[in-house]
């Protein structure tokens, strides 16, 4: 006879109630970590997509993401001589926001030359960029289709062709352009006082000769760390593997992302915690003379603890497991990317655990210190 | 009605020698029981009278193993279970082998039908369930209340949730019975069928049976009634 399950089933109402308030904020929980997964997977997405294997970015920089990086568009033909490599491609990234007519889109406009590396890694609708100016490529979540007309700086530019995994590491959908129209429209957009330098004939730091990045695809019996330590020697140029350009991602974009989630989760679980203890404490105080009576009638501890502890477990990993559905189930109406892994789900089932044993110790503290006598008391 | 049997039944089930009890110290100090010397002994039922306060509950739980006396000797069925400490520390066990307690209000479990009300008790001593259910109906027929079996407590008359409470207390087959005022919440009639009840049980059982009363009602239904004033027991009214 298993007396948790029946008081439960006795008070069913008032348990499935707060199992669905703990659900919520476990499902909370559940997203905050799914948010943090999402934000890791999008500040790594675009890098991957790219399929650049060696990086060469502004010396003495961690470019082009985590540090703004300007190299001559020339880098392209030297590194693309170099012994090993086999394809290139020069690069521009830059953030913008435009206007749709009806909402402001933030976008992540990346320039490419067409032919060479750095464009969309594959096409879902439409057709990919040919090198005729005022085109473009979209992720699919900017939401625009083919046929669409977008302003960007001075010019229209017309979606000719739909991509996915195109994202900056701050999660806004990326457009792709030529790389003189993307240069083009730096350039529009950097400040009037530059341009009036340019206009005067001054040659700025920032020219549109330069490109943010040349990433390089290398042969396969070739090694990407010894290439990008090639590079590093005999250019003035700093450059790095694939892996690297993750690390400095990841470390760098993410890691104040990670800091305030991971506070924030912290709270949410000791919120949780002290929920749980309070609501266990008073199922406890409200079983108080049942309690007594049980101790009375010769029960020994060991059925008042499991009682207690049983019905805390059961609220936690219900509550965790409605809740998990629950944010499963809303994950794609999320404004941020959701990304739900099995063993984050584990690890957070086991913290629930834990919470759970920690919470019902105050509950369990009050049941053993209950005087058997008070179930006689009139 | 039985007659006293002291004569043929030299041992008794509840032997209290000189047992005394008070709470707190100095100003506060208040004395429940003292000096108390008593015996029960099998297929007896016995009265405790005394007004508000004497002592009635304070004797009841100290028999009961629930509160340790100040002082004195106490021996239950055979066992010396006091003598100036405590000489059993798994009092639970004690109670759970050879106690059945009834109490004023029935304190069952609400979340438990009548039927798992009693086999709480056979579970906790070690039966299967089939075994506890099946002596748990036994119970519940035995008391009359077979038909309320699988009713919830909420749902019972204050009478038959009494009997309930008894066929919990007797499921053990417990030596000594103890019972804190069992009728007050019942009429007369249902107060004499939970007295008959019990003495049944005491002559089934070879039990001992302690009842605390303040109902007039029933004082002819003991075999010996004692008087508790002040902490200090003395035999006031003897039996019919
Ligand atoms: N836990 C306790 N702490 C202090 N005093 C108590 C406690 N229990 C009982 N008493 C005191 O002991 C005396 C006897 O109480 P009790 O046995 O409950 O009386 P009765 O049951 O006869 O009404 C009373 O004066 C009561 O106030
Ligand atoms: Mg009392």
């Amino acid at each position: 006879m298993n007396l948790a399950y029946r008081d439960v089933r006795h008070n069913l109402g008032r348990f499935v109630v707060t199992c669905l308030g703990l659900s919520l904020l476990l499902g909370v929980v559940l997203a905050m970590i799914g948010i943090y997964r999402g934000l890791v997977a999008d500040a790594t997405e675009l890098v991957e997509a790219m399929g650049g294997e060696v990086w060469v970015v502004e010396q003495g920089t961690r470019g082009p993401f985590a540090e703004s990086s300007r190299i001559p568009l020339d880098t392209r033909e030297a590194i693309a001589r170099i012994h090993g490599v086999t394809r290139t491609g020069a690069v521009t990234f830059q953030s913008i926001e435009t206007d749709t007519g009806q909402s402001k889109l933030r976008l992540y406009v990346i320039g490419y030359e067409p032919g060479q590396l750095g464009g969309p890694k594959y096409i879902i609708a439409g057709r990919g960029l040919t090198g005729r100016n005022f085109e473009a490529v979209a992720d699919r979540r900017t939401k625009l289709a083919p046929g669409d007309h977008i302003r960007l700086g001075r010019n229209n530019f017309t979606i000719v062709g739909i991509t996915g995994n195109a994202v900056s590491s701050g999660g806004e959908p990326a457009i792709y352009l030529s790389l003189d129209d993307a240069q083009k429209l730096q350039f529009d957009l950097s400040p009037a006082a530059i341009r009036r330098e340019r206009a005067r004939g001054i040659k700025p730091a920032s020219s549109t000769d330069t490109v943010s990045a040349v990433i390089a695809r290398i042969h396969p019996n070739a090694s990407a760390k010894h290439i990008a330590a090639s590079i590093e020697r005999w250019k003035h140029l700093t450059a790095m593997t694939q892996e690297e350009q993750i690390k400095i991602l990841t470390q760098s974009v993410v890691e104040k992302a990670r800091k305030q989630i991971g506070m924030f989760t912290t709270i949410l679980i000791l919120v949780s915690a002290v929920i749980i203890a309070l609501i266990i404490h008073t199922m406890t105080m409200d079983k108080i003379r049942e309690i007594a009576t049980l101790k009375l009638i010769g029960a020994p501890d060991r059925v008042i603890v499991g009682l207690i502890v049983q019905q805390s477990l059961a609220m936690g990993l219900i509550g965790f497991g409605i809740g998990g559905l629950l944010i499963n189930s809303i994950r794609e109406y999320f404004p941020k990317r959701l990304v739900l892994q099995p063993a984050d789900g584990l690890s957070l089932a086991g913290v629930v655990v834990v919470i759970c044993l920690l919470a019902s110790i105050y509950g369990v503290y009050t049941a053993l210190k209950v005087d058997p006598a008070r179930a006689l008391a009139g | 009605m039985t007659k006293d049997k002291t004569s043929e039944k030299p041992s008794p089930l509840v032997s209290l020698g000189k047992i005394s009890k008070h709470f707190g110290e100095g100003e506060t100090r208040v004395d429940a029981l003292r000096n108390v010397t008593l015996d029960i002994y099998p297929e007896q039922v016995i009265g405790l009278l005394g007004p508000s306060g004497s002592g009635k509950s304070t004797l009841l739980n100290v028999i009961g193993c629930i509160l340790e006396p100040s002082s004195g000797r106490m021996v239950l069925d055979g066992e010396t279970v006091y003598d100036g400490h405590w000489l059993r520390s798994d009092l639970r066990s004690l109670r759970l082998e050879k106690i059945g307690f009834i109490f004023q209000a029935h304190n069952l479990m609400p979340f438990l039908s009548c039927i798992d009300n009693v086999a709480v008790v056979l579970h906790l001593a070690g039966y299967n369930q089939q075994a506890a259910q099946k002596r748990a109906r036994e119970l519940l027929d035995y008391l009359e209340v077979g038909n309320r079996a699988e009713a919830y407590p909420a749902s019972l008359s204050g009478g038959e949730a009494q009997r309930v409470a008894i066929a919990r207390a007797l499921a053990n087959k417990p030596r000594i019975v103890l019972a804190d005022e069992p009728t007050a919440a019942l009429d007369s009639e249902r107060a004499g069928i939970v007295m008959d009840l019990l003495r049944k049980v005491a002559i089934d059982q070879q039990a001992a049976i302690a009842v605390v009363t303040h109902d007039e009602k029933i004082y002819d239904r003991f075999d010996h009634i004692f008087n508790l004033r002040d902490g200090v027991l003395d035999k006031a009214i003897a039996g019919p």
